[in-house]
């Protein structure tokens, strides 16, 4: 059984008249099966490499390189939530709200926490440094963090 | 005197990210009238002589960097937009993405006819999810309107936009690492010359333009050459070398002001005005002890510091292209102001920008990628009260010695992990000092040993 479905590979290929290269297609490949599969495992990213005519270690080599992705043995929670530690958020309060975090969900940045609900970040400047202390919800800014608002966003992602 | 908004005008308005707004407020009458009016190489001609020059931390002069595409090239000539802004605290692309995308687009339909692209690659990044979203749907509404797509107003134009997300690396603001990513590799960039113009993008040549930039090009064609000029500073008739800094600017302010926000201005407006006047003064009636004045790799002002030949403080120095080199810093940058208040520890904020250029440094060149570590490690002790004498001069010796201006890597990103420190040492020396003599443990060292596991 293929890792990728039907669809993914659909909208994998839907990518390819865009670009003169196939190559091109892998980040956004990545993306895909990252968001939907909550992990890019090994055999995902052969399938991705076949459907690119790449070999699978050029897809390796350009999904580690972001450190973005998780791989093989890892997985996304249903959130993924980045607490800012870039210097306006620090300035303004970042560094606290990370320990904050962390001692809320009991896990450290990297790891999601054993109901699966948030994978907690810390994420290098997120450009929301008018709403700092800032994070990112999945992809979405949530600006001007206290450490109330913090643990408000914390239980309804836990609730979700 | 007030100035008027112009690149921000319309960000508060309802719906302002809509096209049929936009297009009740004169949008894509520039672009239209350049269809029918002028050849691309005339669009070229005016973009240079607003004297514009790029926003996005280098300022190279936008129209020039056009004229790099080889003459008669048969094509495909490629646009890349790079709205990769991750300098640290830069956002003024975001607002313009988020607030007026077709403000951008119009100024991407613009350069791409001027150059004779008939493909835009938009690189955003991945953080930039609302942005994203937003100018995918102005993208759909240009296709539906038939501005963008085949034969656009019956003019023979082609173009297609494609938004292309990014996946978190700072290395990808650097145009030949962008080029890079979306090829689908890791984001290393690229040994120049060649420079992208003559072969960029699929080896085919490719103008990199910043977000902010394409906005200005849609309105100086949208109002003129002469609109432009009038803003902003001539060039220094002293210095036959000064290109001036022509034009409006959107300035980021953050960190310790009342007001952190993006406020457009015309280049020139001095550090001192923008904090106290546009940013609400520092926050907690506290005194601004250090500002950085282009994203935190152009380095730090002190802002008690008197100037050398000029009256005033490195706070008064002017916010164009070439003020901040009057304090030492590297350049304008993107010109994102970063307050620090006097109850801030230097050694805290050259910690921060450390980690920052340890973490996004892409590993090619060993200078950087050892050198940023390297200074990381000596902050971090400093963090721990275990500061030495002799590691202020090996920060400023690693900090001399990497980057493109000694020489020693492919891009700029070690000159801008140098920068903060070396600015921040010699300015803040007698603060380092005593913090070795006293052995003082930074008040987050509790807080880092938890991140620092990941």
């Amino acid at each position: 059984m293929p890792v990728l479905t039907p669809e993914l590979r659909e909208q994998i290929l839907a990518y390819v008249p865009r670009y003169p290269s196939k190559r091109a297609v892998t980040l956004p490949a990545l993306h895909l099966v990252h968001d939907t599969l909550r992990t890019v495992s090994h055999e995902a990213i052969v399938e991705i490499a076949e459907l690119l005519e790449l070999q699978p270690a050029e897809v390796y080599d350009t999904m580690t390189f972001y450190e973005f992705f998780k791989g093989e043995g890892e997985r996304l929670g249903q959130t993924r939530l980045w607490i800012c530690r870039g210097l306006a958020c620090m300035l303004r309060g970042a560094y606290e709200l990370l320990e904050q975090a962390q001692q809320r969900l009991g896990i450290r940045c990297g790891q999601t926490t054993p109901d699966g609900k948030i994978t907690l970040e810390f994420a290098e400047c997120i450009g929301a440094c008018d709403g700092a202390p800032a994070c990112l919800r999945n992809d979405v800014h949530v600006m001007n963090l206290t450490p109330e608002k913090l643990d408000q966003l914390l239980t309804e992602l836990r609730c979700l | 005197m007030s100035y008027e908004p112009v690149l921000l005008a319309r960000i508060d308005k309802p719906n302002s990210q809509r096209l049929e707004g936009y297009r009740q407020d004169g949008g894509y009458e520039a672009f239209a009238r350049v269809l029918r009016e002028l050849k691309p190489e005339e669009v070229v001609a005016r973009v240079k002589e607003s004297g514009l020059r790029g926003r996005g931390g280098a300022g190279f002069p936008t129209g020039v960097k056009w004229t790099f595409v080889p003459k008669g090239h048969p094509g495909p000539i490629y646009l890349a937009v790079n709205a990769d802004e991750s300098e640290p605290c830069t956002y003024n692309n975001r607002i313009l993405m988020e607030k007026d995308p077709h403000q951008v687009l119009e100024g991407v339909l613009i350069s791409s006819y001027a150059i004779q692209a008939r493909v835009a690659y938009f690189y955003i990044r991945y953080e930039y999810g609302e942005a994203y979203r937003t100018l995918q749907a102005a993208i759909d509404e240009l296709y539906q309107a038939g501005l963008l797509g085949r034969n656009i107003l019956n003019s023979g134009f082609d173009l297609d936009v494609v938004l292309h997300r990014g996946a978190g690396a700072y290395i990808c603001g650097e145009e030949t690492g962008l080029i890079e990513s979306l090829e689908g590799k890791r984001a290393w960039p690229r040994i120049k010359p060649p420079f992208p113009a003559v072969e960029g993008a699929f080896r085919k040549p490719t103008i990199v333009n910043n977000v902010e930039t394409l906005a200005c090009v849609t309105q100086i064609l949208r109002r003129g050459v002469e609109w432009f000029r009038s803003l902003g500073v001539p060039p220094d008739p002293k210095n036959p070398r000064d290109l001036g800094s022509f034009g409006p600017k959107l300035y980021t302010l953050a960190g310790h002001v009342n007001e952190p926000k993006c406020v457009e201005l015309p280049l020139g407006v001095t550090v001192r005005e923008l904090v106290e006047k546009h940013g609400g003064g520092v926050w907690k009636g506290r005194k601004a002890k250090a500002v950085n004045p282009g994203g935190i790799s152009m380095g730090f002002l002190r802002c008690d510091l008197p100037l050398k030949n000029a009256e005033g403080t490195e706070y008064d120095i002017p916010l164009d292209f070439n003020g901040p080199l009057r304090a030492g810093c590297l350049g304008l940058g993107t010109a994102a102001v970063t307050v620090i208040d006097d109850q801030t520890s230097m050694i805290d904020v050259v910690h921060n920008v450390c980690q920052f250029f340890s973490h996004e440094s892409c590993g090619q060149c060993t200078p950087c990628r050892e050198g940023t570590g390297w200074m990381l490690k000596i902050m971090e002790r400093f963090r721990h009260g275990r500061g030495r004498r002799e590691d202020l001069d090996i920060l400023l010796d690693v900090a001399e010695r990497i980057g493109i201006i000694p020489g020693t890597t492919i891009c700029g990103l070690a000159d801008g992990a140098g920068w903060p420190v070396k600015t921040a040492i010699r300015k803040f020396r007698e603060e380092f000092e005593q913090a070795i003599r006293d052995a003082t443990v930074s008040r987050y060292v509790r807080t880092l040993e938890t991140v620092a596991a990941h």
